[in-house]
């Protein structure tokens, strides 16, 4: 059985910035196996949030290729793009990025609306305590603290039961403490259930903890190694 | 969770925006419920106004042809005299089934409209005043006791404002001359309801217009011979010939001519409503640029997002087109007041008629608007790059 789940072959991202051509990422290679769990790491502009958003269908590729559940998606079109983002990823970002007008469980359920799925409220409300929100379900977004949004933005991620989880530096807008929290989620969810993670982060101390880590500089992987700290 | 709960949310972030933005569709559907209505309203009470005067053909004496239009529908200033002479003659005619003579006055009274005052307008009849409208019916009281004498018969509007009674006295104060209330007409819906009604004699003696007269009603046997009956009076000296018709025809375009102005006030309300709903709506868009790129991540289709988008325009139409309908039934008396004020010649029933149909219609109209007006700012919002949205969206 073929368990890698995104094979990227010799992948770059080019975009206009002005009047200038910049190259985020350059001839990458990668493949991401059923069960990883990864760190991509390194300085600012180095790539990694373009990197990740091209492994995660937002966007796409300039050249090379990109293979998501051994189908082709670089030559897709935003509107199958959706539909591959529906039915396999999850997404966590920097900013949480929940609607500030609709409550936790509402911000959870979202995607199952957008997906045509039913709205399984159990499904939702088990998700949030999952992620230990049980007392603040029906709560309104102002109502909660930074780590209790990111710990929504998770469960919204997941309500789809998404094959792989991409978190664009979810740890970023939090302290220690709370960034410590949702990356002990991430943790669970990949031993307990089996969950591919690829995250990117500034943070050392957070990303040593994952078990495979990849640094990125100026677009290119520098290093991949085995992460001794994984426990 | 429904798309359009989505919708409905966001509506309610920026309270004042939307309040204002459903406020602007609201207005101009009320004017345009209100200015239809008139329409509607306005050529009944007209029509009724001038069928119910029962006769087809007024001579008076010569004038401007609208003056004379305004004159023997309102009475009003500026009246002009004829010999009687002229009636005796017309009389014989054998074409006439019905013939009136009138002897309009008008006379200015401090203490009317609780001391503002206002004009009185006393019309001199004669018995076959009564036969040219057979619909009047008395209220109370009866027909004057004899053709030359000091008595009133009143119209039911200026009765209900005097709070008159058969057997009361009233005055024509700058004459210092007491009538005796015989009679109050009941309600017609026309003009006739605010006058006072003498006899004849009487108003030529107390006015000091000995054999004047200021009108001649005429109904013919037959309404086909209108034209050589026209043609037999040509020359006549000193009078003209006016056809019921006719009047109806000049006010009619006298008023279509100022209709096609507040037609287009209308559409420019609505115009307004539209470009202010586009610019909310665009606004909005921008502003959650984000939140429509997570929208997209976490796999809303362009679809999804156009729907969310264009539910929220119409909303905001469906709810301006509610409020406009409630606005136009509530302020019906007020522009009824107001356009009361402002028309030259207003008839006497209601002037804005509001039906269901033109509340229906005028709802509808809203709702079409918000589905057109919501177009670009969902096309927008939906052809949005998720990533560009998302990252490139502050």
């Amino acid at each position: 059985m073929n368990n890698i789940l995104i094979k990227a072959d010799k992948i770059s991202k080019t975009y206009r910035l002005f009047a200038e051509e910049v190259r985020a990422v350059k001839d990458l290679d990668i493949e991401i196996s059923q069960g990883e769990f990864i760190a991509i790491m390194g300085p600012s502009g180095s790539g990694k949030t373009t990197l990740l958003d091209i492994l995660g269908c937002l966007d796409r590729v300039s050249t090379g290729k990109l293979e998501v559940l051994d189908k082709n998606v670089s030559v897709l079109k935003e509107s199958s793009l959706v539909k591959v983002r529906r039915a396999n990823i999850g997404f966590v970002f920097q900013e949480f990025l929940l609607i500030p007008t609709l409550t936790a469980l509402e911000n959870v359920e979202l995607p199952l609306l957008f997906a045509k799925l039913p709205q399984e409220r159990d499904l939702a409300v088990r998700l949030l305590e999952k992620v230990g929100l049980a007392k603040r379900i029906n709560h309104l977004l102002k109502q909660l603290s930074g780590g209790e949004r990111q710990r929504v933005a998770i469960a919204r991620a997941l309500v789809t039961s998404p094959k792989i989880l991409f978190a664009d530096e979810p740890t970023g807008n939090l302290d220690t403490k709370s960034g410590q929290q949702i990356f002990d989620i991430f943790k669970e969810l990949n031993q307990k259930d089996g969950l591919t993670i690829v995250l990117t982060t500034h943070n050392n101390k957070l990303g040593l903890q994952a078990k495979r880590i990849i640094y990125l500089k100026d677009g290119r992987i520098v290093s991949k190694e085995e992460s001794s700290l994984y426990a | 969770m429904k798309i359009i709960s989505v919708a409905f949310k966001n509506l309610q972030r920026k309270k004042i925006r939307t309040f204002l933005t459903i406020g602007g569709v609201a207005i101009a559907v009320a004017v345009l419920v209100s200015l239809m209505g008139f329409d509607a309203g306005y050529q009944k009470s007209l029509t009724n106004d001038i069928d119910k005067m029962g006769y087809q053909v007024l001579v008076t004496a010569k004038g401007c042809p609208y003056e004379a239009a305004t004159l023997m529908l309102k009475g009003g200033g500026g009246l002009r005299y004829m010999e009687q002479a002229v009636y005796e003659k017309i009389a014989k005619d054998p074409r006439i089934e019905r013939i009136s003579p009138q002897l309009a006055a008008t006379e200015f009274d401090k203490d009317r409209q609780n001391g503002q005052g206002g004009i009185v307008l006393y019309m001199g009849v004669s018995n076959s005043y009564l036969e040219l409208k057979p619909w009047s019916k008395f209220k109370a009281g009866k027909w004057f006791s004899s053709d030359d004498t000091d008595e009133v018969i009143i119209g039911y509007e200026a009765a209900e404002l005097e709070q008159r009674v058969p057997g009361d006295q009233i005055l024509i104060p700058n004459l210092n001359k007491a009538l005796k209330v015989v009679g109050i007409f009941e309600r017609t819906g026309t003009q006739d309801d605010g006058i006072m009604f003498i006899p004849l004699k009487t108003a030529q003696r107390i006015f000091d217009l000995r054999d004047q007269l200021t009108g001649i009603g005429i109904k013919l046997k037959d309404i086909g011979s209108l034209g050589d009956f026209e043609e037999s009076l040509y020359n006549e000296p000193g009078i003209q010939v006016v056809s019921m018709a006719q009047v109806k025809g000049t006010i009619f375009n006298l008023v279509s001519s100022s209709k096609a102005m507040t037609n287009s006030v209308a559409l420019i309300a609505i115009l307004i409503a539209v470009i202010g709903v586009i610019n909310t709506i665009l606004m909005s868009v921008f502003e959650r640029t984000k939140e429509i790129g997570v929208m997209k991540a976490i796999g809303a289709s362009r679809l999804d997002i156009f729907r969310i988008i264009w539910l929220e325009t119409t909303l905001i139409c469906v709810l301006g087109g509610i409020f406009g309908d409630v606005i136009a039934i509530l302020g019906t008396n007020i522009v009824e007041h107001i356009i009361r004020k402002a028309l030259p010649y207003a008839p006497a029933g209601k002037l804005v008629i509001i039906t269901p149909e033109l509340l229906l219609g005028s709802f509808l109209g809203a709702v079409v608007m918000g589905l057109i007006a919501g177009i670009y700012p969902a096309f927008r919002a939906s052809s949005m790059r998720p990533v560009e949205a998302i990252r490139l969206g502050d």
